[in-house]
């Protein structure tokens, strides 16, 4: 196999490791804009906290003298979640429902106030500077001659794959499978007739703003380790990224966030290793402009009819 | 029939969607003076073929010619400017805004918007508002608004509002008017008044007049031509002594006796 | 009292969750490993403090609504004084004492007062021209310090490579952030609210990098420098004239003093916020500034009545792009110095505070909030670091208790008289 074959391999390769972690945060997204029909803003800053708490756990576990990678993994992971679905609930119930309903700027200034006080928060409370980690999964598989030019898929990026995995089949099995998920699926399709039917729909909300908070955790751990470094503003491009890929995917559908984020991931990822690293957050901007232009309702959303 | 060109000139109209073909195969002809009900049970489709006509939806298949001229899917802003003016079923003012500005900037295209004009106040600016000004008196007096000139629109009672709906399209000097469910929500008084309102603006300003409606009294008693559509499609269509005694329309209203 | 006991608990327990951690401990560089270190005694007593209060809080809470509904209301202004402020001859006489002070006040005051002052009339300017797009035509902008880095580059490049002027370089840049405001709004303003706004927020940081990248033409993060300040019709404000100009001082045949620039640039900038005033308020009784306001209403019913939502919106966002452009020129020739780093997205988001805080579509609202903005942080400098958290508070506060600004705007309405 020629060289360049094994150079596209790993630019695909990045791409969909880091689009898999776009994917888990556009859920978060989809669903909110789904169900309330608005940006959480501040989305973008609980994925941010997810990291910091990752970091916090992981030295935490290192310095009790704890070895083992999938106890410092999980213990991340569980820990990250709960802090961030507080997070994610205690967001919508301050600064979201009491705005519902009525001029939709509103709570979307709301939101970027949110989102400015998180990022401080977080800087105050740890300082602005980059903080980072010492890589804890090294090595990985080498496709290709073990000489020469090889593509190599690093065992952080397998992790990032399985843990993704495991979480969007969790994910879809609550959406589908239980009452609150049907429940769920309801109020996207329909909040006042759901309320009408007698279900909790801010319980709901609730909720999805909770699970989309856990999502962003376990993007927060994973791109945490992967790249390992971390600071206060990593929230505002991700958040961003992740929106293009939930609009890019088709806005309410969580098929359509996990499908953009990987296209975009791709892009991202294409665009760096071909043209020029620097340029990589334009390919995201651009992307939004250019779906919104041409086919707002995204790749699996269905084109939205005025009522008149 | 003669040979004239319709004013507004409708074949084939098909408008789906995703599944749901919600007008089918609709045909109509409105010939300038005239004034055509269209008319149907609920859930026919009315509202829709109107949502077509004026540029709201594009329609999936068929022509509407306006003054023989193809304008089937233009915005419709551009069909507004050709002549072709809409009320809405909801009553659709600019509720926070006075009553004579709600005429105003229904003369928005006829007015001098020229920018360095407006800054600079200049003749031809002060001129401009002032025959809109004028105008709009006009209609608020033919209207029988002129006292609540103004007052916040939203503030007045549901039939002045209908009757300022209808001011406001005048002023946009229209060729083809045409009104969705104007007799909703009124008394029959208000009815009464409202059937000498639109025979006037056709007999004494050459308007024509298109319009969905289930007040029965009104749509006999001043329609020149009605068309009927039942679930999508078109049923008939004929004077309205033709169309009241067909037995098809008769159904469709009734159900089977 | 006891059915509170259950909530109240949860909540205490979730602000432990939500501080405890991220606030509680903190992590530090040593070398290339990473350490905890805890955050000292006083985090957690502020946090069990936190906790207690949001514990007592929820507790109390039925006790404490009924005590806050007994506390008597604000006394309201006397309806003499209502409809004394709205007569219209009361508005001019309001607004001339307000601009003869802003012009007799530099004279009165130091050097950097009259600095800070301008700091705060280029904010203004920008909270006004925000209005025309925000207040005005209801678009949620969020990217509109690309337009005033368009400015300000404009200027900046036009002064470096072909030693343009400052007044030049004022139309250039009003007119190059107008035709970016057009190119940009062309395509993206038939797009719905929250889209608009993030598709402007996009186009905002595309500018801020490609500025940042595009080194061989703007120096990248280096920035430009030595950019020429503004002149009275040639005659400069230093102490020695460049070669074939004259100096201010010279001119007038006063001692040099360098509080003249300053002050000129002071008027300068009043000048500019008060055409800006100027136009706004013709806008406003224009064919244009009513579209707006029905625009904003229903846009369906201005479609049927054959108004172009879309060109109307362009008008909008195209003026509003034409002042960002001539504050960033201003901006570029009073610091003399611009690079990326001053338009990032945090300034749009100040500048759409303004705007909201001031009570979207109202003049003196901007203007009071655009002073309280650019004067609270001078004013309470230990406070800095706080700056921005407060300011994001600040936002979500003010949308929960009043979405209408401080100074609610009151349009003017055209009469029929008959």
């Amino acid at each position: 196999m020629p060289d360049w074959f094994y150079y596209l391999l790993q630019q695909l390769l990045n791409g969909l490791t880091v689009g898999s972690t776009y994917a888990l945060i556009a859920i978060g997204y989809t669903m909110v804009y789904g169900i309330i029909g608005m940006i959480n803003f501040a989305h973008g800053e609980v994925y941010m906290i997810g990291s910091y708490i990752a970091f916090i756990v992981l030295a935490a576990l290192a310095l009790m003298g704890i070895e083992s990678l999938p106890l410092l993994i999980i213990g991340a992971l569980v820990v990250s979640m709960i802090v961030t679905s507080a997070y994610g609930y205690s967001i919508e119930r301050v600064a979201y429902r009491p705005l519902r309903g009525g001029n939709r700027l509103i709570p979307l200034i709301s939101a970027i106030g949110m989102s400015i006080f998180l990022q401080n928060l977080v800087r105050l409370a740890q300082g602005s500077r980059d903080i980072a980690m010492p890589n804890l999964v090294r090595g990985g598989l080498d496709i290709g001659p073990s000489t020469g030019f090889h593509a190599t898929l690093s065992y952080m990026q397998i992790i990032i794959f399985v843990v993704t995995l495991i979480s969007m089949t969790l994910l879809t099995l609550f959406i589908t499978r239980s009452r609150m998920g049907r429940a769920c699926r309801a109020c996207a399709e329909d909040l006042k007739m759901t309320n009408l039917l007698g279900i909790n729909t801010n319980a709901i909300i609730a909720l999805t703003f909770v699970v989309g908070a856990a999502l962003a955790a376990v993007a927060g751990v994973l791109l945490g380790m992967y790249y390992g470094v971390i600071n206060p503003y990593i929230g505002f491009m991700a958040g961003l990224k992740a929106f293009t890929a939930a609009v890019l995917g088709g806005i309410g559908s969580i098929p359509g966030a996990v499908l953009g984020g990987l296209l975009l991931g791709v892009a991202e990822a294409l665009t760096s290793g071909y043209f020029s690293a620097e340029y990589k957050d334009v390919v995201a901007f651009s992307v939004l402009i250019l779906v919104l232009l041409f086919r707002p309702s995204g790749i699996l959303g269905r084109p939205e009819v005025e009522k008149v | 029939m003669t040979a004239v060109t319709p004013l507004l000139d409708v074949s084939g109209l098909c408008m789906r969607f995703g599944g749901l073909l919600a007008v089918n195969e609709v045909a109509l002809q409105v010939h300038e003076g005239q004034i055509v009900s269209l008319i149907g049970p609920n859930g026919a489709g009315k509202t829709t073929v109107f949502n077509c006509l004026t540029g709201f939806y594009k329609p999936s298949a068929g022509s509407i010619r306006f003054r023989g001229e193809e304008v089937s899917g233009m915005p419709g802003f551009k069909l507004a400017r050709k002549g072709m003016v809409r009320t809405f079923q909801h009553v659709r003012l600019f509720k926070q805004m006075s009553v004579v500005e709600n005429l105003l900037v229904a003369q928005h295209h006829h007015m001098n918007t020229n920018m360095l004009a407006g800054l600079l106040k200049t003749p031809g600016f002060r001129r401009s508002e002032k025959e809109a000004l004028e105008r709009a008196a006009q209609w608020l007096e033919r209207t029988g608004l002129l006292e609540f000139a103004n007052r916040t629109a939203g503030t007045l009672a549901y039939g002045q509002q209908r009757r300022l709906e209808i001011a406001r399209c005048m002023v946009t000097r229209p060729t083809l008017l045409m009104l969705d469910e104007p007799a909703a929500g009124l008394n029959p008084r208000e009815t009464v008044d409202l059937q000498e309102l639109i025979a006037e603006l056709r007999n004494e300003h050459g308007l024509t007049i298109l319009l969905i409606e289930h007040d029965m009294k009104l749509v006999m008693g001043i329609s020149d031509h009605v068309v009927v559509i039942n679930q999508g499609c078109p049923l008939a269509a004929g004077t309205p002594e033709e169309v009241c005694r067909d037995p098809d329309v008769i159904k469709a209203y009734l159900g089977e006796t | 009292m006891i059915r509170n006991l259950k909530p109240a608990l949860i909540s205490a327990v979730v602000v432990v969750i939500l501080s405890g951690l991220l606030m509680g401990i903190r992590l530090s560089q040593q070398g290339t490993s990473l350490v905890l270190v805890g955050a000292g005694a006083d985090v957690a007593v502020k946090i069990a403090g936190a906790a207690l209060f949001i514990f007592l809080f929820n507790l109390f809470r039925d006790h404490l609504t009924s005590l806050w509904l007994k506390v008597p209301a604000l006394p309201r202004t006397p309806a003499a004084f209502s409809i004394l402020a709205a007569r219209p001859a009361v508005h001019r006489l309001f607004w001339c004492f307000l601009i003869a002070a802003a012009l007799i006040w530099p004279f009165l005051t130091n050097r950097s007062n009259i600095d800070l002052a301008t700091l705060v009339l280029i904010y203004v300017m920008l909270g006004l021209g925000l209005n025309i797009v925000v207040g005005l035509a209801g678009l949620l902008d969020l990217g509109y310090v690309g337009f005033y880095a368009v400015g300000a580059y404009t200027y900046a490049l036009l002064a470096m490579y072909f030693g343009v002027g400052f007044w030049t370089g004022l139309v250039a840049a009003g007119a190059m952030a107008a035709l970016f405001g057009f190119l940009l709004g062309f395509p993206v303003l038939r797009l719905r609210g929250d889209y608009l706004a993030i598709v402007t927020l996009g186009f905002g940081e595309i500018i801020r990098i490609l500025l940042n990248n595009f080194t061989s033409l703007t120096n990248g993060p280096n920035g430009i420098g030595n950019i020429p300040k503004p002149d009275l019709f040639g005659l400069e404000f230093s102490r020695r004239a460049s070669e074939g100009m004259q100096t201010f001082h010279e001119f007038f045949g006063i001692a040099f003093n360098s509080v003249h620039r300053v002050m000129f640039l002071y008027f300068l900038a009043l000048l500019l916020v008060l055409l800006t005033l100027f136009v706004i308020n013709r806008l406003l009784r224009m064919p244009v500034g009513r579209a707006w306001e029905a625009l904003r209403e229903d846009e369906v019913a201005c479609r049927s009545l054959g108004i172009n939502p879309t060109a109307v919106k362009l008008n909008a966002f195209t003026i509003g792009a034409t002042f960002a452009g001539f504050a960033g020129c201003f901006f570029a020739a009073r610091q003399g110095f611009i690079s990326p780093e001053s338009f990032t997205f945090i300034e749009s988001a100040i500048i759409l505070a303004i705007v909201v805080l001031g009570g979207m579509g109202s003049q003196l609202g901007v203007i009071l909030a655009a002073i309280i903005m650019t004067l609270l942080p001078e004013v309470a400098r230990q406070f800095d670091e706080y700056r921005m958290l407060l300011f994001g508070l600040l936002m979500v506060l003010m949308m929960i208790w009043r979405p209408q600004g401080l100074l609610p705007m009151k349009r003017p309405h055209m009469e029929l008289r008959t």
